[in-house]
């Protein structure tokens, strides 16, 4: 997909540029977008590599598993007949507390496994609401602490990188009861096969 | 309040490495171990980087952008999204680093702490790469109809852009 969309957005460029007769600037753009990326990758490396240093702590404190056993109670209202399998909520809890903490890489891994015991557990066929309801939670997360959007901010000279924190918390609370309230609605709509 | 929001940082920083030393965790080399984590990330994410932000810089140039933004602009209007994000709405379903580059070219353009550079701040911190996640998922354990999930997604999304640009109009403009 993600191929598709490129090569839409470089011929889109091609025809707006030759539209608009600035495709002069277009071919000015690949070189300062290039140069740009390299520059803005560089300045976001330094807090990436210590807010991931961080992390690491918090889990070899304990603290990220501490948090994941906190997350349980309020997960599993949420998975239907799966809650009581102590298995799958381990991994469900495991996957919605790395993408709390921000941990993008370990949190895909956690979220496949939950997903693979989930779908077990309803018999492996169809798209059961149990996988759907993780699969949907993570397109919708809270971040605690939005690490690389920070590090994006200061790079182009924010006064205050951070400043944003309690308006991600707010909009992100938002997005997951949006997902939690329309999945509930519109499961009727799209019957499972049986 | 302020004191509260300028302490909130270091106070987390400390308490975990209090706490980290109080369990008998190594902490210094175990920091190293994350840090590098996070530069190999870094170094990941680099090439997607320079192939997005490529095209995002020759879409602005060429006004494919502006076209896009005045196409939207009455539903973005509704929503009260600052047009400026349209873009950046558009790429955020789709792909991660895609939407950190157009971010990040719309802060330096706005300026970070102004109004726009903020929702887009805001946007990045609150959204994820949802049909990419959704193809991601699906793959792994084999779904070939994901029935509601995405719709459902897809709404979120809507939600937290226009949650974003409410907040920041409401915390930061009072």
């Amino acid at each position: 997909m993600i191929s598709t969309v490129w090569v839409i957005f470089l011929a889109a460029a091609l025809v707006c540029g030759a539209a608009t007769g600035r495709l002069d600037a277009v071919t000015a753009a690949v070189s300062t977008g290039a140069a740009e990326a390299i520059s803005l990758a560089v300045s976001i490396a330094g807090l990436m590599c210590f807010w991931s240093g961080i992390m690491e702590l918090l889990q070899a404190s304990g603290l990220a598993g501490k948090l994941s056993r906190l997350m349980m109670p309020l997960l599993r209202p949420l998975f239907g007949s799966a809650a009581k399998d102590r298995e799958a909520m381990e991994a469900v809890s495991a996957n919605v507390t790395a993408n709390l903490l921000g941990l993008s890489n370990a949190a895909t891994p956690l979220g496949l496994c939950a997903a693979d015991r989930l779908y077990t557990l309803a018999g492996r066929r169809g798209a059961p609401d149990t996988v759907l309801r993780l699969i949907t939670l993570n397109t919708a997360s809270i971040q605690l602490i939005p690490s690389t959007v920070a590090a994006v901010r200061a790079a182009n000279g924010s006064a205050a990188p951070f400043d944003i924190m309690p308006a991600v918390w707010l909009a992100s609370a938002a997005s997951v009861a949006a997902v939690l309230l329309s999945s509930t609605l519109l499961r009727p709509l799209f019957p499972d096969e049986k | 309040m302020q004191l509260v929001q300028s302490a909130f940082i270091p106070m987390l920083l400390a308490a975990v490495g209090l706490y980290a030393l109080y369990k008998e965790v190594e902490v210094f080399p175990t920091f190293l171990r994350g840090a590098k984590k996070g530069l190999e990330t870094a170094i990941s994410i680099l090439p997607t980087m320079v192939g997005m932000l490529t095209v995002v810089y020759m879409l602005r140039a060429s006004g494919a952008i502006d076209l896009a933004a005045a196409a939207l602009a009455p539903v973005f209007r509704l929503l009260g999204i600052p047009r400026e994000c349209t873009a950046l709405a558009l790429l955020g379903p789709i792909s991660g680093s895609g939407k950190l580059a157009m971010g990040s070219e719309l802060m330096q353009r706005c300026g970070p702490d102004s109004y726009v550079g903020r929702v887009a701040a805001v946007i990045l911190g609150s959204s994820e790469t949802s049909l990419y996640t959704i193809s991601v998922y699906s793959g792994h354990i084999g779904l070939t109809n994901t029935r509601y999930a995405v719709l459902s997604a897809l709404l979120a999304d809507l939600t937290a852009f226009t949650a974003s640009a409410a907040v920041v109009r409401l915390y930061f403009l009072h």
